[in-house]
């Protein structure tokens, strides 16, 4: 509480005018883990105030704590002045905080001029009659007029692109009279003429006097956009700026900082460095030329050896993951090509990637990879099994005998290898679904975020029994949002800025204060 | 719970029965038993005889017997949706299917009796082998397009198989020219009434299906990969599996086995009625489904289960007639039983705890 306290004098905007919402030592924990601790936040009329902060680091939790869907459990909301605890997204709407979300979740068969009002249509007789069409779509007309857009509110939504979708939300959000506009990454799926329009319309609601929270993972449009920035880190609040006065390598500093088990895990790691065998050695195992997909990664050329760990560096949203995801076949490359011990492959399925000897260790763990009713053998077979195909079933004595070897050799707690994987706890469901592409003796791994959400003990583990494998030949594409951790482990890597590659740096080029600068996209040798 | 088990087995051994009982009464298809007994034992207080079983010309006659035939079609159909159920699908065009595939194993088999010299001889269109072939192999059709709608269109399965239920029955309407269609053709009526080694016949088609299920949960992955796709499809994708090719031919099975209901019930009623025949028998086999402790929801399935839940309905229906419901409340009283059934599977109403027991809640 102090902290928030303190800070409060550093940046008020140019007016000294009240803050539109403030938020106080906000704390907020989801069985016992810590997801929001002491979170100050000051949002004026008048400005565009960016949230930052890596995966993890609070951001929606906070967002869905000012939305009403979460209570805090402690701290205050301040809405002019006044002490709210909203108890519902509809409720935080009627005291004039509107959110406009990441996926447009409006109505696309509906009109535009009904999904305005929808729920609220204005009705002849003095409120009680039939709905008033003409006044709805004159006032729809003019709502949107007012965001400088003049399109045919008649006609389906659906028939619109993305970005004026995005705009109809906007202008729903603020028609409800509403004094503060969150605003969700609804940048994530726009191109770049989409984005312009939308900061057009962010300018003028601006200068009208809204305040807007303004959320998203691009550094560009940080900047493009922001009066202000407010960092959050691992669910603290890391300080609050005015943009003009953050460098974005501070800003990125402040995003990642210095993990808290740098010291544990890092030197554990730091280990394995010195005995991975020189990187070049290995012959290519994955080559990829100009690999690309619109709206995922800009055509990036990179090689994977075997023996080899290969990182892939930069912030959330960089397009680290849909790298790996394209490299795995999940999603289609629109562009490029990629080859295999030099024979030109198509990974049209996860299950071609798998059959080329590929294994996909996926950072979202719930939704990609635990099958949590199964138990922890059948979880630990399945790639197994699948790759084995429907007929060939893995006979049952064998099928234990994996399991329990993987949960002997990756020490994963468990009653029992019957036990289903969803009663376990993170970091063990992390090493059996580690396990389950273990089991398919992969040739190259990718691990997207292995080490998220464990404690420190198991992700050494977790790294311990993979960097071995490695040093036996098994490529890694390593993918990590804490910096350090990657830049330890890699023997190659590549940054990755804003779905752009960035260059690519043997270990020991780039350090913890010189990898930033990278991803900032600040001069430095010659990564420009 | 091991702890808590071993503290109850020092406590007393009574506690230690206790502990095993709750084991017992946890086990997933204890309450489908459970509801099976208490409607066996209604009718064995209520109706006299209920249990007997006689011989007569060889075959086993009484009212268990009768049961049991008569929800081999729904056993059936209860089988198929198991798998569809499993994997997050339904199936809503099974009683179509079935008017399908009777129809046309009526229309091709058709027949006349020929007296030559004095021995009357059946006649068959075609060969009663070509023609319930042609009739599962529609069957086999019409699941391959509710696959093709679901696995490869993405369409929910709700709406992808409303389509051929309506579609479907006006299908086999126009076959049959809204008409009832007789079969006079002896063979295919052993499909339906027949007995084997005392048993009715349509009962070791049910066995026979229970079986080839049972042998490919076993000794194929195909158990797995079902469960793992109703419980997290784009894991399952991830994992290798090929979940569009799995929904496929969750489908296709779905309409074989409702073909072979089809058959199963135009032999008995020695007829096609494309208005009548399978009419909302989807409806009781997702009733059966649920019933044997399948959750709508997908993932983890229970042929028995099923195979149980069939019968629980199918009993219920025979003791409402038996006991003289006048037919008007005769529904109403089913779905106050079913409901009750239901109540009992709810996780929500277990939590109430009405049904706690004394001493348990340290």
């Amino acid at each position: 509480m102090s902290n928030a306290t303190s800070e409060r004098s550093a940046t008020t905007p140019a007016g000294g005018a009240e803050p539109a919402l403030e938020l106080i030592g906000i704390h907020k924990s989801f069985t016992g883990v810590k997801a929001l601790s002491d979170v100050g936040l000051r949002l004026y009329p008048g400005e565009v105030h960016t949230l930052m902060g890596q995966n993890g680091a609070g951001k929606s939790t906070l967002i869905k704590v000012l939305t009403g869907v979460y209570t805090p459990d402690d701290g205050h909301i301040l809405l002019r002045g006044r002490a709210i605890s909203p108890g519902s997204t509809l409720e935080a709407q009627q005291l004039g905080i509107s959110t406009v979300y990441q996926e447009v979740n409006l109505c696309p068969n509906l009109t535009v001029a009904e999904n305005i009002f929808i729920g609220r249509y204005p009705r002849k007789w003095g409120g009680v009659g039939p709905i008033d069409w003409a006044t709805m779509q004159r006032r729809a007309t003019k709502l949107l007029a007012r965001l400088d857009l003049h399109i045919d509110v008649q006609k389906p939504l659906s028939v619109y692109p993305l970005a004026i979708q995005q705009m109809v939300a906007i202008s729903r959000a603020v028609s409800v009279s509403a004094s503060v506009l969150i605003l969700d990454e609804p940048t994530s799926s726009l191109d770049e003429a989409e984005v312009q329009l939308l900061f057009k319309v962010l300018r003028s609601l601006r200068d009208e006097g809204m305040a807007i929270l303004f959320v998203t993972h691009f550094l560009d449009q940080t900047y493009e956009i922001s009066d202000r920035i407010t960092v959050l880190r691992n669910g603290v609040r890391e300080g609050e700026y005015a943009a003009s006065e953050l460098s974005r390598l501070d800003l990125v500093n402040k995003m990642v900082g210095v993990p808290v088990d740098a010291t544990a895990a890092g030197e554990a790691l730091a280990d394995n460095a010195d005995i991975t065998p020189a990187a070049n050695d290995g012959e290519v195992f994955l080559e990829a030329r100009a690999l690309g997909r619109k709206g995922a990664l800009a055509p990036q050329d990179f090689d994977l050896r075997a023996g080899e760990v290969f990182g892939l560096c930069g912030l959330l949203g960089s397009g680290r993951t849909e790298t790996a995801r394209l490299l795995f076949g999940a999603d289609k490359a629109d562009s490029g090509e990629i080859s295999i011990k030099g024979k030109p492959v198509k990974f049209t399925t996860p299950r071609d990637a798998i059959a080329a000897g590929i294994g996909f260790c996926s950072e979202d763990r719930k939704k990609e990879g635990a099958i949590l009713d199964l138990s922890v053998r059948e979880n630990i077979i399945l790639a197994l099994q699948a790759r084995n195909g429907l007929l060939h079933v893995i006979p049952r004595k064998r099928q234990q005998q994996i399991a329990a070897d993987y949960v002997k050799w990756l020490g994963i707690k468990t009653a029992d290898i019957e036990t289903p994987i969803g009663l376990l706890s993170g970091g063990n469901q992390q090493k059996a679904l580690l396990a389950r592409w273990l089991a398919t003796d992969p040739h190259m791994l990718i691990l997207d975020e292995p080490t998220r959400g464990i404690d420190v003990r198991a992700k050494q583990e977790i790294m311990d029994y993979v960097m071995a494998l490695c040093r036996k030949g098994m490529s890694i594409l390593f993918i990590s949002s804490e910096i350090p951790e990657v830049l330890r482990c890699s023997d190659r890597m590549l940054v990755l800025r804003d779905r752009h590659g960035c260059g690519e740096y043997l270990r020991g080029e780039l350090d913890d204060a010189s990898v930033l600068q990278v991803i900032a996209g600040e001069n430095v040798g010659e990564a420009a | 719970m091991n702890s808590k088990l071993v503290s109850d087995r020092n406590q007393s051994s009574t506690a230690f029965a206790a502990g095993r009982l709750r084991r017992v009464l946890h086990h997933p298809l204890s309450r489908p038993l459970g509801a099976l007994a208490v409607l066996l034992l209604i009718d064995f207080f209520m109706i006299p005889g209920f249990f007997r079983i006689e011989m007569k010309d060889g075959h086993l006659y009484g009212s268990v017997i009768d049961i049991v035939n008569r929800a081999a079609p729904l056993m059936l159909a209860a089988l198929g949706m198991t798998l569809v159920i499993a994997t997050r699908g339904i199936d809503i065009s099974v009683g179509a299917v079935v008017a399908i595939s009777g129809t046309i194993a009526a229309m091709l088999i058709g027949g006349t009796m020929v007296v030559n010299n004095g021995v009357p001889e059946y006649v068959s269109n075609i060969p009663m082998g070509w023609a319930l072939a042609a009739a599962l192999g529609v069957a086999l059709l019409c699941g391959a397009w509710n696959g093709l709608l679901v696995a490869t269109l993405g369409l929910q399965p709700i709406i992808a198989t409303l389509i051929l239920m309506v579609a479907g029955r006006g299908l086999a309407q126009l076959l049959t020219d809204g008409q009832i269609i007789t079969v006079y053709y002896k063979p295919f009526f052993y499909l339906g009434s027949g007995y084997l080694w005392g048993l009715p016949f349509s009962l070791f088609i049910v066995a026979g299906m229970f079986v080839v299920l049972a042998l490919l949960m076993r000794k194929t992955a195909l158990g797995l990969f079902i469960q793992s796709v109703g419980i997290n499809p784009v894991a399952s994708r991830l994992a290798g599996i090929r979940t569009a090719a799995l929904i496929f031919f969750v489908y296709i099975f779905c309409s074989l086995c409702a073909g072979l209901a089809g058959l199963m019930i135009s032999a008995n009623i020695k007829s096609a009625d494309a208005n009548n025949a399978g009419l909302l028998l989807e409806l009781d086999a997702i009733l059966a489904v649920t019933l044997g402790g399948t959750s709508l929801a997908g993932g983890k399935f229970s042929l028995v289960g099923s195979v149980i839940g069939a019968l629980i309905i199918q009993a219920l229906t025979y003791t409402i007639y038996s006991l003289g419901v006048p037919p008007e409340v005769n529904m109403v009283v089913k779905s106050v039983v079913v409901f009750l059934v239901c109540l009992s599977q709810s996780p929500e109403f277990r939590r109430l705890r009405l049904f706690k027991p004394a001493g348990s809640g340290n």
